[in-house]
């Protein structure tokens, strides 16, 4: 499932909100992108909130596709099948990854088998059930990790922020997004 | 400065200082740049408003950029002012051409920040153990200690007495600089020959056998593995060890990427064929496994040699080859020696091979005529031979290499394009040094060290008590001596350094100590045995030249100052020197102060011109640089123009604004011999050494050891980096998982080693490539030291067999903290 710009801002008012108001502040300094939430209590970057998928809709060991926190950051959410660190829904066991190496930015594959994600061009190795921690390979830093919200009244995962700098960018938020 | 959550980068703006470095870490020598600006100034998004010149209005395509948080770190100058830093990798850099390693990667967020983990561990003022406490101090009063009791000891009982262990590579903790200053203060100065090197327990070269057969070890450039027949990878892990060697030069050669640079040197009419791989080891290592992925099977020929059995492999196929006509009769009878002999003391079967090597016949011929069998047009096929620690630190290291090379010579594979036989090297190089006043064999330092030998020992960038062989007894005696010096320190009240090197003069002439010294960027494992710790400086806080495995010799700028007092290794041995002259002078003693002259050094520039510069010149003594003669071409200012890509040593001229170096040795067959021509060497096969063998028989596991590609050497850094240290809280232990379910052991349980010499302790990974009966420790582990179970045996050149070692296994416990944080997911990639 990806989703498509339109789709993306159509998800939530509040979502559509927050990137129209962040999407302002960068008009007033265009040199710099965004600095933080403006919100008392929030340290992060003002991400969107974005439905994903229904909880009952994955099935273990297929992943499913979808971007976040923008159409051009490929992500890619998983329901492990057994419970994971950080892992949400009735089981624990579904987390979300951005597809970047975060060594150069190559598209990673999922392996079910190994549960893990694979750099073709590189050869990192990063593990889904442990935060994204690099196995081995070239990169820095662990696969940026997409936050998750289980919502149980209507069975929904939310994607709700990224732990981490997806490979590319200089803020997670791009402008104008 | 410190976040967990790190979603944002600050950019180095347009105008941000831009300086050249080279990668601190292995011998490949990446080339980066720094960039350098206030610390409340960042870039903007637009191409022309970042120094990267890159668009972030928008997400940028793979393979534009490496730039993560780990390549950024906020530094403070000695002026108080903060300012960020971001080391990003040189496209334009002919050996890495703009990939970074997951070492190199790292290379900001270990330079000095108060702010750090890692940087709060270094050494910011010189310290000296008084009383019953670590001291502060400064330089003034710790040289004056260091050369008042050195004077003491030199005069009392000589030279023999004043014993080192000593760094003599590139890269951080090296550098022509250092080791020309420590190089002129311990041999010209001090007349010392008690010095052991780096990784190893005398003053000897890893390389004797193909130096003395005329071939030194680093004779091709990088680029020859692109024009390649066949790669020979002996014993060496690349991806892992080598990484972007591999990655930007061979892997592109093995993918068929690169027919147009075999074009443009191969003779005409000569086969241009794929490019194909022979990997010798006895582990499945990641190289192989992803070879296997990336290049295809047919490409690939893996040969899983019994352990230590590399001689008999060579010997066998220098056999085989000879018999089929495959040897290049012409070169043989021109440029080289003592072929005849060499084969009839090497001459060996191909059965007999495939017995002692576990290797079949088949395989044996299959890499016989890939390497050495005559191409479609009747050409010698190009084979380029590199071999590391699988050869170096194997199983009689003289032996194994002349075996080799006695195959190379026969065959004709040096001194041509596409091929060279070539160690894959460790740290850089930068080797700059008076000669070693001492023999060949020189003296087994550590021996002498065990058995009560030496009044003073000086531990300079380097750290044997995590990185020698035979450790545990070397560490238990070092311990047991210094502490006779530390019982003698505590009485010491109200002394100043000339009374307090009284005190210490009886207590390591009379009562058996040891007075250790240890100049190092933290306080290393072996400052537990210290009475004085110097804080060195090292890349980026000096200028300081290395050269790589091509011989690139590469200037890097320093960009930021030193933490506290810290300073270059140059310019302690200098402090150092010019203490001593003036205490020979004040009591008169002319000849002894002469020694000590020339040390008026202000900058490690000034280091550089009186010894990589000065060698072969008029009126210079005599200096082994790996510069040689011309090496006085390569002044700073040429250096910093050439950027990146330097000169490869050695320097042809300076022509038109620009440093010409020499690619590829040897191309006129005249070799580093008195006769010019090569030198074959007899190798038959011998076996293990006694000492080994009775540990082979005794214990079950082979423990084969080495480095993983996250950690650096010592793990000096990275112990104190979590992205490292969270991965290995202990050194890895990779084992098979039969023999894991035999022994009760998991994933993550501690397990420990042992044997007759000693044991360590280290964290399982179950891992199905690994054979049965053996396992594969990652070496030289801050907490999990390797060296503790090897044996004291050495070759003919004091070189230790750090791949000789057996000991059984057993499972201690579980840390449930380091288990569940670390991921036991396969490493390699299949």
């Amino acid at each position: 499932m990806k989703l498509s710009r339109r789709r993306f801002l159509a998800f939530t008012g509040t979502t559509a909100a927050g990137s129209a108001a962040l999407g302002g502040s960068l008009l007033l300094n265009p040199a710099h992108a965004a600095e933080g939430s403006q919100q008392p209590g929030k340290v992060m970057l003002d991400y969107p909130k974005i439905n994903i998928s229904k909880a009952s809709n994955l099935k273990v060991g297929q992943p499913v596709s979808f971007t976040y926190p923008d159409s051009s950051s490929p992500c890619t959410l998983i329901k492990i099948g057994r419970k994971t660190q950080g892992g949400v829904g009735p089981d624990g066991d579904i987390v979300a990854y951005s597809n970047l190496c975060t060594h150069m930015g190559c598209p990673v594959s999922y392996s079910s088998e190994e549960r893990t994600f694979k750099c073709p061009c590189h050869f990192s190795v990063f593990d889904s059930e442990l935060n994204g921690q690099m196995v081995s390979g070239q990169a820095t830093e662990n696969l940026p990790r997409i936050l998750l919200t289980y919502r149980d009244s209507d069975d929904s995962i939310e994607a709700t922020g990224v732990d981490g700098l997806i490979y590319g960018r200089q803020s997670n938020l791009l402008p104008g997004a | 400065m410190f976040e967990h959550r790190k979603d944002r980068i600050a950019l180095p703006p347009a105008n941000a200082q831009k300086t050249q470095t080279c990668c601190h870490f292995c011998i490949v020598g990446c080339g980066y740049h720094v960039y350098k600006w206030p610390a409340d100034q960042e870039g903007g998004l637009a191409p022309d408003q970042n120094a990267l010149g890159l668009d972030f209005r928008q997400q940028l395509p793979p393979l534009q950029v490496t730039m993560t948080q780990a390549m950024t770190n906020v530094i403070q100058d000695d002026d108080g002012s903060y300012q960020r830093i971001m080391i990003v990798p040189d496209k334009d850099c002919k050996v890495n051409g703009g990939l970074s390693s997951t070492r190199g990667g790292q290379m900001a967020s270990i330079m000095y920040s108060p702010q750090t983990p890692v940087g709060s561990q270094r050494v910011k003022y010189p310290r000296v153990f008084a009383g019953d406490e670590w001291r502060d101090t400064s330089w003034d009063q710790a040289i004056a200690l260091y050369s008042q009791l050195t004077k003491r000891i030199l005069d009392d009982d000589g030279s023999d007495q004043l014993m080192f262990n000593l760094f003599d590579h590139g890269g951080a903790g090296g550098g022509f600089e250092n080791t020309w200053g420590t190089g002129k203060l311990i041999f010209t100065g001090l007349g010392s020959k008690m010095v052991r090197i780096h990784n190893r327990p005398a003053y000897n070269s890893e390389c004797h056998a193909t130096r003395d057969m005329g071939i030194g070890e680093l004779n091709n450039s990088y680029e020859d593995a692109q024009m390649a027949d066949c790669i020979f990878s002996i014993g060496a892990n690349a991806y892992e060890t080598q990484t972007n060697y591999f990655l930007n030069h061979w892997l592109p050669s093995l993918q068929g990427q690169t027919a147009n640079k075999k074009q443009a040197v191969y003779e005409d009419g000569e086969t241009i064929q794929q490019t194909k791989i022979i990997l010798v080891d006895p582990r499945r290592a990641l190289t192989v496994a992803l070879l296997e992925q990336a290049v295809g099977k047919d490409n690939i020929l893996f040969l899983d040699i019994e352990p230590g059995t590399d001689t008999a492999l060579f010997n066998g196929l220098l056999t085989y080859v000879v018999d089929q006509g495959w040897h290049d009769k012409a070169f043989i009878e021109a440029h080289t020696t003592g072929f005849e002999d060499a084969l009839k003391a090497n001459r060996q079967s191909l059965d007999e091979t495939s017995r002692i090597t576990g290797i079949s016949k088949d395989k044996l011929i299959k890499a016989a005529e890939w390497a050495y069998k005559p191409k479609a047009s009747g050409h010698a096929p190009r084979t380029m031979h590199g071999y590391e620690k699988g050869i170096i630190w194997g199983n009689d290291n003289y032996r194994i290499q002349s075996a080799l090379v006695d195959l190379v010579l026969a065959t004709h594979n040096v001194g041509r394009r596409g091929t060279g036989v070539v160690r894959m090297g460790g740290h850089q190089e930068g080797y700059c040094r008076p000669p070693y006043p001492g023999g060949r064999p020189a003296p087994y330092v550590d021996q002498e060290i065990i058995q009560g030998n030496g009044q003073m020992l000086t531990v300079w960038a380097c750290n044997a008590f995590q990185t020698t062989l035979n450790a545990e007894q070397y560490r238990n005696e070092v311990l047991r001596r210094s502490d006779i010096v530390k019982q003698a320190l505590r009485k010491v009240r109200g002394a100043g350094p000339e009374k307090m090197a009284d005190v210490i003069h009886k207590a390591v002439k009379e009562d058996g100590g040891l007075f250790v010294t240890v100049i190092d960027l933290y306080a290393t494992k072996f400052a537990e045995a210290a009475h004085m710790v110097l804080p060195a400086a090292h890349t980026g806080e000096m200028n300081l030249t290395s050269m790589n495995g091509e011989r690139r010799l590469r200037l890097s700028e320093r960009f930021m100052d030193p933490p506290g007092t810290a300073k270059p290794d140059c310019l302690i041995a200098a402090d150092m020197a010019n203490a001593l002259r003036k205490l020979y002078e004040t009591e008169g003693n002319a000849e002894m102060a002469k020694r000590f002259e020339g040390f008026d050094w202000k900058t490690e520039e000034d280091a550089y011109n009186d010894g990589f510069r000065r060698a072969g010149q008029d009126g210079a003594p005599e200096i082994h640089s790996q510069g040689g003669p011309t090496g006085h071409l390569a002044t700073y200012k040429r250096l910093r123009a050439a950027g990146n890509n330097g000169v490869q040593l050695p320097v042809k001229e300076y022509k038109d604004g620009q440093l010409i170096g020499t690619e590829m040795l040897y191309t006129d067959n005249k070799f580093d011999t008195d006769d010019g021509k090569a030198h074959f060497l007899e190798a038959p096969w011998n076996g293990f050494p006694e000492v080994v063998e009775e540990q082979r028989k005794k214990y079950r596991f082979w423990i084969n050891n080495g480095r993983t590609n996250q950690i650096w050497q010592s793990a000096y850094h990275d112990q104190h980096v979590e992205f490292r240290r969270g991965r290995y809280p202990m050194a890895p232990l990779e084992i098979n998982p039969e023999d894991a379910k035999d022994l009760g052991i998991e994933s993550g349980d501690v397990v420990e080693m042992f044997n007759d010499y000693g044991a360590t302790t280290a964290m399982a990974y179950v891992e199905p490539d690994i054979k049965p009966g053996h396992v594969f420790m990652e070496a030289m582990y801050f907490n999990s030291v390797m060296g503790d179970l090897v044996t004291p045996w050495t070759d003919r050149n004091v070189i230790p067999y750090y791949k000789g070692t057996w000991a059984d296994v057993r499972r201690v416990g579980r840390i449930e903290d380091y288990a569940d944080k670390v991921s036991f997911k396969r490493r390699r990639y299949v």
